[in-house]
């Protein structure tokens, strides 16, 4: 229990919430972004709009089935080389994760709105609706209903992940408890469970958000 | 990108085999686990429902890093002395395992009991019931959203790279650092990880496409 108590002495349990707020940040960032674009790239898809639709439904398709880790190895390494700029392991934890999750929503995004009844589209037209006052007026809102769920679990798979940037040495949440048992390995069971525990907490309140956000939708 | 897979080849194969090899015991192990956990969440005792839910709730919301880490890391130092490729396997088993409860429980609970009471009642024995009946319905509707769990599971054995599990990742690392060709080496690795994880995708969207049209028209 000795253990315990020095594993958890404020140094080290200040050192680790530093680590959790670099993970929250990119987290933020990272959501943020790849949500815009995510939108962009899902509509774009949906609206079949000649050549452009296919292609970007082709990159959506070839950075969905890549790994992320990848993607995030391919960003700090990879890119320095076709770009000639290097980006801070921050950053490029930031754009790895949002060229790989705004491909992910995006899918998201267009089966959402794909699984709203064709016939609304028609309704709403011909009862005088532009093709974009439909769309805001009556096809999103309840395209939004269907796709809260699955957008909520990928911001979570996105939390989880932003551990996976230990291997560039930024310095979040999973880094910063590598650093911690690297001085002393009997510290390895304390903060492993530390780390289990801050990332579940994260997570399942976003889990809750997403249900009580379908709870609220579904009653409106 | 040709060179490097003229020089490398072997090694980029072998990564490929691994990987494969990883997801595919990870598939089969997640998929007994995750149905064991899914009969629990479903059960009409109060503790294994408990049960279920927690086991359920725990690993879906720690990263799989985590829980890799802790095999590679923590049980070889205080309990068995286990390779890296091992321990991720059953790290990438233990976090999917998760996922596929939560889909399997889904998949058992849109099955409607009455269509089994019907086919009873036609005359058929329980066996046929099952294999004409709800079988072929229950197959449509837990497919598709395993082999997505199978795409996952091929993205996410990349973790095996911070394990030294001599996957497809982990040779990539090892090429790119020592030809220093970072850009060339990365793409072959992504074209491989495509061969697996493109066509499975295309497939299951085919599958759902289809198999969702079908049900509409009866």
């Amino acid at each position: 229990m000795n253990t315990f108590a020095q594993a958890y002495q404020w140094v080290n349990l200040r050192y680790l919430l530093e680590g959790l707020w670099i993970t929250v940040e990119v987290s933020v960032i990272s959501i943020i972004f790849s949500f815009l674009i995510g939108a962009v790239f899902g509509l774009l898809r949906y609206m079949k709009i000649k050549y452009l639709s296919l292609i970007v439904g082709f990159i959506v398709d070839i950075i969905r089935n890549l790994p992320l880790l990848l993607i995030i190895f391919f960003t700090y390494f990879g890119l320095p080389n076709i770009l000639g700029v290097r980006f801070n392991t921050l950053w490029a934890t930031i754009i790895a994760m949002t060229v790989f999750e705004s491909a992910m929503l995006a899918e998201i995004i267009r089966s959402g709105i794909l699984a709203v009844d064709r016939g609304q589209m028609e309704a709403a037209r011909s009862n005088g609706l532009t093709y974009w006052q439909a769309m805001y007026h009556v096809i999103l809102p309840q395209a939004i209903k269907k796709m809260i769920p699955p957008i909520v679990s990928q911001f979570i798979s996105l939390v989880k992940d932003t551990s996976l940037a230990t291997i560039i040495v930024l310095p979040e949440l999973m880094y910063h408890a590598q650093v911690i048992y690297g001085q002393n390995t009997n510290f390895m069971i304390p903060m492993f469970l530390a780390l289990a525990v801050l990332y579940f907490i994260v997570c399942y309140a976003l889990s809750l958000l997403s249900r009580f956000l379908d709870r609220k939708l579904s009653e409106a | 990108m040709f060179e490097i897979f003229q020089n490398y080849g072997s090694q980029l194969w072998s990564g490929f085999g691994y990987t494969l090899l990883s997801s595919l015991y990870a598939l089969i192990g997640s998929l007994v686990i995750g149905t064991l956990f899914a009969l629990f969440e479903i059960s009409p005792m109060k503790p294994l429902r408990v049960i279920g839910k927690i086991y359920v709730e725990i690993f879906r919301n720690i990263p799989l890093l985590v829980i890799a880490m802790i095999f590679y890391i923590v049980v070889p130092q205080y309990f068995a002395k286990i390779d890296g490729f091992t321990a991720g396997t059953i790290g990438l088993t233990i976090y999917t395992s998760a996922f596929i409860a939560e889909t399997v429980r889904a998949g058992i609970e849109s099955v409607d009991v009455g269509q089994m009471e019907a086919a009873r009642s036609n005359g058929m024995t329980y066996i046929q019931a099952m294999r004409f009946i709800i079988l072929p319905q229950a197959i449509k509707i837990v497919v598709p959203p395993l082999g997505n769990q199978f795409i996952n599971l091929v993205k996410n054995s990349s973790v095996l790279a911070f394990l030294a599990g001599f996957d497809l990742m982990y040779q990539g690392n090892i090429i790119a650092s020592t030809t220093f060709k970072t850009t060339d080496t990365y793409f072959a690795v992504g074209l491989l990880y495509l061969i697996i994880t493109l066509p499975m995708s295309y497939l299951m969207r085919y599958l759902e496409k289809k198999w969702s049209t079908e049900g509409d028209e009866a």
